[in-house]
């Protein structure tokens, strides 16, 4: 705080609307053609909104499309404005936002975690696993990969409790997510 | 059409089929085969510029005032860089345009080759598209998908940036019919219930406003006509931004003048204390705003823009209506026709009563003098003058260009051509050059400041070679006026760095370039030297030499609201106009 500008020393006013920041999960269709992923982070950078998480691949091989997801964060109208600007792009077909109640999404995301550990507290990371339904995917007599798969909030905990077993590094996707019932895109 | 031509062959084939008739350019050695299929025809003409920049300036110049797409053709690196300004500038005042940049070959992209420069990776956020063709299969596709892009929608800039292997190479060309549009496809059409919404929401106005922009004159001259027609039919009070002069006739009287920060205290009075506000191809931009929640506090509000990324950015709307202006305008007067809608004729009245009041503080008054020339009194004398004559203004960005906004007066859409969004300095000349050559016949000047104009002078040159008759209607009050307006108001007076001096005797200068140079410092001379500049068959630079220290008033400095305007000392009483807190301002 100590060194930001008086609000009186400038000619811009602080920003004056205040409003709740929420966590939104956006599906979004593409033509897979180079340069999309770079316009679409040049946007979030350019006009200063925040990417949680993204994820990105080819989805339909024959259409030419891939499916970017990105959870971002932001107050509502921000959020409004982050479609719309994502829908300016030329190469974008369709944006979704999976948070809102029209079409309400169901968001995964997979991790893979490395744990060192022998003894009592090797045991005790198999029986957690288990617990997470969390496959073993790699195995050593000193190490194990787990592969977990899950709402972010359920890997999080996951790895909070290897943490003190010996957690050594983790992977993860990021954010994937579909709509729920019988539509598609 | 199908043919077999060499990649550079095909640009040329791909321009002259989408119409276009001036391609504004710079030669280098990656775009040299596309410089050798060019001087291979002649329906193409190629105006040769002096500056990147300035080929993008005038091929916006162009574009604004005949609505087609303007063209630029520039070398790779530093012509790319170069380009980089304008471009920024047409994506700011949506100005379609294609600028097609050489490129080092293929296989020399990424390594560092000489004259090479990520062009699509510079020009990613300063486009509204670009391209970089690695085959010469895709080049026929992505010139006209550039075309239908830069032009529907949101107009605005693409760049193509073609290697130099590329435009060497063999394929066959299609034509614009040919290749179809795979997914840009914007809606023109605004949403019929929104539209009668609107209409409701505006019948039942006491006090309304319609605040029109940039978008009436992009979507064409036929918007204007309906802005018109709307405004007739309601008798409702119209105002317009920077962007829009034109679209709506100043000499009418339901015009309040421009808004925003350097608009009429009606304009920005009637904004704020309105009930309903019919935002039309406007962006709620923040000169235009001032301080966003005091903000027209008591209205509400509806936006219509083909962009459906402007709505509820700056200012949360009660209706946003995504389309065309001249599609929704057309419904809208349709549906009030249809429904034999009448406007709150009483209320209206009044309305009216209250801002013929703030008419009568005549805020635009200046303090006349008889030893040195107002730049009020130049730009006035400079719109007499021309009445007789067809007139296109550009300009250079500063207290000129906020004088010719409020002094000049525009009675049709494409004659106001202005840097915006971008404020860029050094727009006015090139973009005369665009303008002089779409009407070859007309009256065109740039009203410019001694320092804009001398960011892009050299395109003088370029006006010499064409024979083109611009005139630069320099107010030169030696400074950085703007600048020194925001130093004597908001920084105690210190002048750091906004007086030139030792500036180039302009009369010489144009001179030098084989134009026609006129000098007037006395506001007695000044009707006989516009004369004088208008009867010249040459570039002119005409050097008037104004008051040093004359403010552009009204002013709402950043981040103040509208009813804290600044007016200059001859405009009504200012204790009243201020509100107490506006008052420490002063
Ligand atoms: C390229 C560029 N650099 C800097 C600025 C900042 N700027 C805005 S107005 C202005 C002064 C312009 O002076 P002049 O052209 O003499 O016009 P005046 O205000 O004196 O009429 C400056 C430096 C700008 N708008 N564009
Ligand atoms: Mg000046």
């Amino acid at each position: 705080m100590s060194n930001a500008t008086p609000a009186s020393a400038s000619h811009y006013p602080a920003a004056t609307v205040k409003e709740k920041i929420e966590r939104h999960t956006l599906s979004v269709l593409v033509d897979n053609e180079p340069g999309v992923l770079a316009r679409v982070i040049g946007l979030f950078s350019g006009r200063g909104y925040n990417i949680d998480s993204l994820t990105v691949s080819e989805t339909e091989h024959e259409k030419h499309l891939s499916r970017i997801t990105i959870v971002t964060s932001g107050t509502p109208m921000v959020i409004e404005q982050i479609r719309h600007q994502l829908e300016r792009l030329v190469q974008i077909r369709r944006v979704v936002d999976l948070t809102d109640s029209a079409m309400p999404g169901i968001e995964r995301e997979l991790a893979m975690v490395k744990v060192r550990g022998k003894g009592e507290n090797r045991v005790e990371a198999l029986r957690l696993a288990d617990a997470f339904r969390a496959r073993v995917i790699d195995a050593g007599t000193e190490s194990f990969i787990f592969e977990i798969t899950g709402a972010s909030e359920k890997i999080e905990s996951f790895i909070n409790l290897m943490l003190p077993l010996g957690l050594v590094e983790v992977s993860r996707t990021g954010v994937v997510a579909i709509s729920r019932g019988p539509e598609g895109m | 059409m199908t043919k077999e031509m060499t990649g550079a062959e095909m640009v040329i084939q791909a321009l002259l089929d989408q119409g276009v008739e001036y391609i504004f350019g710079y030669p280098g050695g990656a775009v040299l085969p596309i410089y050798d299929a060019m001087f291979q025809q002649d329906k193409l003409k190629h105006i040769l510029v002096r500056h990147e920049q300035g080929a993008v300036h005038a091929a916006e110049g162009y574009a604004r005032t005949t609505g087609k797409v303007g063209c630029v053709l520039v070398t790779s690196g530093p012509g790319a860089t170069n380009a980089v300004t304008g471009l920024t500038d047409a994506l700011m005042d949506s100005i379609p345009l294609v600028c097609i940049t050489g490129q080092v070959p293929t296989h020399l992209i990424g390594n560092d080759a000489f004259q090479e420069c990520d062009t699509v990776g510079i020009t990613r956020p300063c486009t509204k598209h670009n391209y970089l063709v690695k085959s010469v299969n895709d080049l026929p596709r992505v010139l006209h998908e550039a075309f239908h892009i830069a032009a529907n929608g949101r107009p605005g800039p693409v760049v193509i940036d073609i290697p130099k292997d590329v435009q060497f190479a063999t394929g066959t060309y299609l034509g614009p019919k040919a290749v179809p549009m795979k997914s840009y496809r914007p809606k023109v059409k605004g949403d019929l219930d929104k539209i009668k919404a609107a209409i409701d929401m505006l019948a039942n106005a006491k006090r309304p406003i319609i605040y029109s922009g940039g978008g009436i004159i992009n979507s064409g001259r036929e918007a204007s006509h309906l802005l018109r027609e709307f405004a007739r039919l309601t008798g409702f009070p119209v105002t317009s931004t920077l962007m829009g002069l034109g679209a709506y006739p100043a000499a009418d009287p339901q015009w309040l003048g421009m808004l925003g920060m350097h608009g009429t205290y009606e304009a920005n009075w009637t904004m704020h204390d309105c009930d309903v506000m019919l935002c039309i191809g406007a962006r709620f931009d923040d000169r235009i705003t001032g301080r966003i929640d005091a903000f027209s506090p008591g209205s509400r509000k509806i936006h219509v823009d083909i962009d459906a990324s402007s709505i509820n950015k700056n200012v949360k709307v009660d209706l946003g209506i995504v389309g065309d202006c001249a599609h929704v305008l057309e419904d809208m007067i349709r549906i009030w026709r249809a429904e034999a809608r009448q406007p709150n004729k009483q209320a209206l009245a009044t309305w009216w009563k209250q801002i013929d009041k703030w008419r009568s503080r005549n805020s635009l008054a200046y303090r006349q003098s008889n030893e040195t020339i107002k730049p009020q009194y130049a730009i006035e004398r400079l719109y007499a003058l021309t009445r007789d004559r067809d007139v296109y203004i550009t300009t250079e960005v500063g207290q000129h260009q906020m004088w010719a906004a409020q002094f000049f007066k525009f009675e049709e859409p494409n004659r106001w051509m202005t840097s915006g969004g971008l404020g860029t300095m050094g727009y006015g000349l090139p973009a005369s050059i665009g303008v002089q050559l779409a009407h070859p016949k007309s009256l065109v000047i740039d009203i410019a400041g001694e320092a804009s104009v001398l960011m892009t002078m050299q395109e003088m040159s370029t006006a010499a070679q064409y024979r083109l008759p611009i005139k630069i209607f320099i107010l030169n009050n030696q400074y950085m006026g703007m600048v020194r307006q925001w130093q004597e108001l908001l920084h105690g007076g210190r002048y750091s760095e906004s007086y030139t001096a030792a500036l180039p005797d302009f009369v010489k200068l144009a001179e030098a370039y084989r134009g026609y140079g006129i000098r007037c410092d006395k506001p007695g001379d000044l009707d006989h030297a516009i004369k004088e500049m208008i009867d010249v068959d040459k570039p002119v630079i005409f050097d008037c030499m104004v008051d040093q220290a004359e403010n552009c008033f009204p002013m709402i400095p950043s981040g103040k609201a509208h009813n804290e305007m600044l007016l200059g000392d001859v405009a009504g009483d200012i204790a009243k106009a201020i509100d107490e807190r506006g008052k420490v301002l002063v």
